[in-house]
């Protein structure tokens, strides 16, 4: 823990004793004493993925105005519930990721507290920690593409991914500089250039909100957040500030840009919705998905991922029909709350046209709807969620008789 | 009673424990106190309300040159866009263009601004000359006029276009309850 001029990985190698002497063929010197283990060259020192192996993050190469990275997650390629960190997808309203050295950086909370307190990443660790599977999503996942991006799960539902995150609970470190009364608010600050800022319920602070500095067992990666990021669970990702430096407790959202008007949702009559928060229900297949082909009719395994900001998933359907009949998939277990979960459904391909789509239902009974069901609960006609955010509609791919995959969304 | 007397102890001890942590009201004992000029130094974040605008003013005016020395670059000469897109629109184009323009108040812009303007050098702008370039944004927008001198009083009153355009998107919603606009067929 005093050290953190190098990286746990570095750490873990030092401090492997015996099995990382033997490993990389440490002599002791003269003196007698074991040196430190070198770092073993190449791949050798942190393992990479086979040359035979593309499953990278992709891009629609089409920037945003308020976007500088847009970077998705090959959801068709990953199995399980888990994203590899460095394919957690990207999409950031800063110039640049920062490059941070834990040594220097502090947490401060201060604002609406009985102590105002400021903490170094070693103090921080010495909280009671823990560790739970939490799945990040972009607001702006999903939305219903058009043309050549639209045939790929990657591109239009990619915003998302899943992480073991460990970390402090916030609330933990709330508790510990006194929340006073009248306080119903946090504003979370960023340590990248722009200080990037979002407003949050202190309800929610007080909950299961993370302050996270590792993901899947090592440090927080640089653009996920290096070296402390927050994590909120179940809501829209845009809220889980990275680069963590600043905490005031406050009594009223501070409607920062971020939240006020780039992330507001637009209503067709011109009123915009702020915060939203929390993620609805929603599944997709992730094979087969758009711009796959399946080699022939036979025996495959459809499969994909759900999720939802309601807590667990209840229950996922597939169906194969295009919606006119849904049977219930197996889920992976254990189903975690707020993490991603895999569902798998045998199925026969006859050979014929078929649409396949899912639908995942919470633990509260908020059903994933069909675009058509959206925009009938809402009030609105289906272009509207073209533009919209928190889209979390039906997603139906069709089989066609050569064995190609394409969106159905609008066929 | 060697017992007794170590438990006594044991007693005490934990007692006083317990006093020092009713006192403290710290668990962990962990991180330090920071200064109040630390605080103050990192404090930026302004509220609607414009409770911590620092002292200084500045008008469209001054904001106009300021914009040709240090904004021109990236937001074009006449603020229509260059490496980046050029003056937000703030509510007060026709038609309105909803993205991008809820800004609900003038803090909102004063904010952004001082924070991560300009991108060469984020936080580098005087109070003054946020102010400055603040007003400038707002004159371009038809919501103030050139003249108009914000300061930490004048600011917070601005009024923006959409100041009135949004839903609480969730009145009364509490974490934990049923979505109001989610789908229970």
């Amino acid at each position: 823990m005093s050290s953190h001029s190098h990286s746990n990985r570095r750490r873990f190698l030092k401090g492997g004793g015996a099995l990382a002497s033997f490993l990389m063929g440490a002599v002791r010197s003269v003196r007698g004493q074991a040196p430190a283990p070198e770092a073993p060259k190449d791949n050798l020192a942190y393992g990479q993925p086979s040359q035979f192996d593309n499953t990278i993050r992709r891009t629609t190469g089409r920037a945003t105005a308020i976007t500088d990275t847009a970077l998705m997650t090959p959801l068709q390629d990953l199995d399980g519930i888990i994203t590899p960190s460095g394919l957690h997808f990207l999409m950031d309203h800063v110039k640049d990721v920062p490059e941070i050295d834990p040594q220097q950086h502090r947490l401060l909370i201060h604002g609406m507290v009985d102590r105002p307190l400021i903490y170094t990443m070693d103090e921080l660790k010495r909280f009671p920690s823990v560790s739970r599977i939490y799945f990040l999503e972009c607001n702006a996942n999903s939305r219903p593409l058009r043309g050549p991006n639209a045939d790929s799960v990657q591109l239009v539902h990619g915003r998302t991914s899943c992480s073991e995150w460990t970390g402090v609970l916030l609330s933990v470190l709330l508790k510990e500089c006194g929340v006073q009364k009248g306080a119903s608010w946090i504003v979370a600050e960023g340590s990248d250039a722009n200080k990037y800022t979002m407003s949050i319920p202190l309800g929610k602070a007080m909950d299961d909100i993370l302050v996270a500095y590792a993901q899947n067992g090592e440090p927080v990666r640089p653009q996920q957040g290096y070296p402390v990021r927050l994590v909120v669970p179940g809501w829209e990702a845009i809220r889980s500030v990275k680069w963590l430096s600043r905490i005031k407790v406050v009594d009223q959202p501070y409607m920062a840009w971020h939240e006020s008007g780039n992330n507001a949702d637009t209503r067709p009559d011109g009123k915009g919705l702020w915060f939203r928060f929390e993620l609805g229900p929603k599944s997709v297949i992730t094979r087969p998905s758009g711009g796959q082909k399946l080699p022939g009719h036979g025996s495959y395994e459809i499969t994909g991922l759900a999720w939802t900001g309601g807590g667990a998933v209840r229950k996922v359907e597939v169906s194969i029909d295009g919606g006119r009949t849904y049977k219930e998939a197996q889920l992976q277990q254990p189903v975690h709350r707020y993490a991603h979960t895999r569902f798998r459904f045998p199925w026969k391909w006859s050979g014929e046209e078929a649409v396949l789509q899912s639908r995942c239902t919470d633990e509260r009974g908020e059903v994933q709807p069909t675009i058509a069901e959206a925009a009938k609960n809402l009030g609105v006609s289906p272009d509207y969620f073209y533009q919209a955010d928190h889209f979390n509609g039906v997603q139906p791919w069709k089989v066609n008789r050569d064995g190609s995959v394409q969106n159905a969304l609008f066929l | 009673m060697r017992c007794s007397s170590s438990l006594f102890l044991t007693v005490v001890i934990v007692l006083s424990a317990c006093a020092a942590a009713l006192a403290q009201g710290r668990t962990y004992q962990l991180g330090s106190t920071p200064s109040e000029e630390e605080i103050k130094a990192r404090d930026i974040a302004i509220s609607p309300d414009g409770k911590e605008l620092p002292p200084g003013s500045g008008t469209a005016k001054e904001g106009a040159t300021l914009f040709a020395q240090k904004c021109a670059a990236c937001h074009g000469p006449n603020g229509d866009g260059g490496l980046t897109r050029g003056i937000v629109p703030l509510g007060n184009a026709k038609p309105v263009k909803i993205a991008f323009s809820l800004v609900p108040y003038a803090t909102t812009v004063w904010d952004f601004i001082n924070r991560a303007m300009p991108q060469s050098k984020p936080g580098s702008l005087s109070a003054n000359e946020v102010y400055a370039a603040t007003a400038y944004v707002l004159y371009r927008n038809e919501i103030i006029k050139e003249t108009d001198v914000l300061d930490a009083k004048s600011l917070p009153k601005v009024r923006m276009p959409n100041r009135d355009n949004f839903i609480p998107a969730q009145p009364g919603w509490k974490p934990g309850e049923k979505r109001p606009f989610g789908y229970y067929p």
